[in-house]
């Protein structure tokens, strides 16, 4: 089976199985075992809803530390246009950028120019594009990830024009080592995250061999010490500090941001994975076929929600919202030349540089009559369950716990309402709840003797 | 071969749902999404299964759906207690459809939903009566599985 890295980590340590990961998981990625979570590799698609919900701080991202700069001669910063909308409405992307040099990068760069380079490109594909719709922005990589584990089908309908994060590292590192006559190697571009799923598209991207950038750094991580090193504000640098933002990138942080750039008559935002949910099944059942792109991100407003942001995410969210405002009243439109974009378009300069494959979840047996016997066993198994989710077993769910025990993954036991007398003896936290009442069905063995036969 | 190879499960769909509708069609992709059905496969019965779905919702009272599904074939059958067709080969014509505006409002209704089921599924059967209801039933079959071994 294949091994997919993971951004997300259990420290068993910290963890004292809440179970609030486990509910929260839009995925049922995760299982309580022996009292700790754990993720399975195979359904995880990183979207960080557990990181945010775990009280206990037991499951953490795996993002670069901020002393992984010193590793490279030369280090760039790009931030996500998220970091924009973590200060008040004075600090604006110069001073910004400005502050991460302060903290030690050689250079940091805007990616807003580079996203509204991207929605030109995106807008130039789209007038050409004949194929089955909508077409759907691959900009959040739980997305694309979502798309690869449970909508296999719809993988040709991903937006082949790459991420601007990963465009502007390519183009950065060929300018700087152009520049100070470097090699590409030597030249370290970090990424400032909102959420620790970039982390899993650097270190395996869905497409191609090796992404651009070098690693990724938490917004949460960098925020404090950020903060302190900006310059005061200097008097009458408020207006020229705003002709450098992109208008047309600077919504890349926010829900709707990429539609508004567009131009389309037909186009759907939608945030949130339940949402998400609901709009892919809908495409895949044959609905939807006159919207011309979908732009989809696991976290709730986009970019700005995601788990490793500092700022509430609906003051961050109106923060962009106002910063565009202001743009259009004073009529700055810094955008990138269309002209250029075009030529570039036609070099293919923005394609993604490979296929997306589908990443199909296991099914119950590779052979398909052992798998009908297993989805029957399943079926039997649901029926004796008490179907309330309590996920005492270490499933969420009575229906997934159903699953796991004809996978193998777990025994008929673990319910506490088929063998209350397990939990009372357990003498353990859990066993303070109140007794289970005893007038459930009893547990019929011959099931899990069927399952042991049909086993080799 | 028995009955033991064959993995079935039936659906009441009521009309005039709105809000449930299309819930037989995702149950019946996970269920084939489990089983490791090619999903080229899985989203042809999808979108058939999602059709009959809603033709039950929005012309008839009360149907039912059938799966079964054996190492050879899907097959869909569905039962519903409704108007009936008067004139099928009228209503296989694409775009033919006697939806209502509000229907077609909602999204529905744009007279796809019979050449749909066909082009679909690799056998498509239907049979109405006028008064008493439809009947149909879907094949597909599955030439060959993605799954993981």
């Amino acid at each position: 089976m294949n091994h997919y890295f993971h951004s997300i980590r259990v420290e068993p340590a910290k963890c004292a199985g809440h179970m609030k990961c486990l509910r929260i998981c839009p995925t049922q990625a995760i299982r309580i075992r022996n009292r700790k979570a754990t993720i399975l590799e195979e359904k995880c698609i990183d979207c960080g809803e557990c990181i945010s919900i775990c009280p206990k701080g037991a499951i953490l991202p795996m993002t670069n530390p901020f002393g992984e700069l010193i590793k490279f001669r030369h280090s760039i910063a790009i931030p996500s246009p998220a970091l924009y909308a973590q200060f008040g409405r004075e600090i604006l992307p110069d001073r910004i950028l400005n502050g991460l040099k302060k903290l030690g990068f050689d250079d940091a760069q805007d990616l807003a120019l580079t996203c509204g380079e991207v929605s030109f490109a995106i807008q130039e594909f789209l007038r050409e594009y004949d194929g089955p719709k909508p077409l759907i922005s691959n900009t959040c990589p739980a997305i694309v990830r979502l798309i690869q584990v449970r909508y296999p089908n719809l993988i040709g309908q991903i937006m082949p024009i790459d991420a601007p994060r990963e465009l502007a590292a390519r183009e950065i590192k060929r300018q700087t080592s152009k520049r100070y006559d470097l090699r590409e190697k030597e030249i370290g571009a970090f990424y400032l995250t909102p959420c620790p799923v970039k982390m899993v598209s650097i270190r395996q991207p869905a497409e191609k061999g090796q992404s651009h950038l070098d690693g990724a750094i938490a917004i949460s991580d960098i925020y404090g010490p950020l903060l302190a090193a900006m310059e005061p504000l200097a008097k009458d640098t408020y207006r020229s500090s705003l002709e450098s933002i992109c208008i047309l990138g600077i919504g890349w942080a926010i829900v709707g941001g990429i539609c508004r750039t567009l131009r389309l008559r037909n186009s759907l935002s939608v945030s949130g994975l339940a949402e998400v949910i609901k709009v892919f099944d809908d495409i895949e059942r044959g609905k939807l076929g006159n919207i011309d792109f979908i732009e989809a991100y696991s976290c709730l407003q986009g970019c700005v929600g995601g788990s490793l942001n500092v700022e509430n995410i609906y003051s961050s969210h109106n923060k962009i919202l106002n910063l565009i405002e202001t743009l259009e009243f004073e009529k700055i439109k810094a955008c990138p030349d269309i002209r250029e974009v075009r030529k570039r378009f036609v070099e293919k300069y923005f394609f993604l540089e490979g296929k997306i494959e589908a990443r199909p979840l296991k099914p119950l047996d590779p052979d398909l009559v052992q798998a009908i016997k297993k989805r029957k066993e399943k079926e039997e198994i649901f029926k004796l369950l008490p179907k309330i989710d309590c996920g005492a077993c270490g499933s969420p769910s009575c229906l997934t716990f159903a699953e796991d025990v004809v996978r193998g993954e777990a025994g008929l036991t673990d319910c506490p309402f088929k063998y209350p007398e397990k939990i009372q003896s357990e003498g353990s936290k859990r066993s303070e709840e109140p007794p289970v009442p005893a007038e459930v069905a009893p547990f019929r063995p011959q099931i899990n003797n069927k399952r042991k036969r049909g086993r080799p | 071969m028995g009955s033991d190879d064959v993995f079935t499960q039936a659906f009441e769909v009521t009309g005039g749902d709105f809000h449930k509708a299309g819930r037989v069609s995702i149950e019946i992709k996970e269920t084939l999404q489990e089983l490791g059905i090619s999903p080229v496969v899985i989203r042809r019965t999808a979108i058939a299964t999602y059709e009959a779905e809603m033709n039950i919702v929005m012309y008839a009272a009360q149907g039912t759906l059938h799966l079964a599904l054996s190492p050879e074939a899907i097959v869909i059958e569905v039962f519903d207690r409704g108007p009936g067709i008067p004139d099928i080969d009228m209503a296989m014509r694409e775009g033919y459809s006697t939806a209502t505006r509000e229907m077609q409002e909602m999204g529905f209704g744009a007279g796809m939903g019979l050449p749909n089921m066909k082009k679909n599924s690799d056998v498509f059967e239907i049979i109405s009566a006028v008064g008493q209801g439809t009947r149909l039933r879907m094949v597909f079959h599955l030439g060959g599985r993605t799954a993981e071994t």
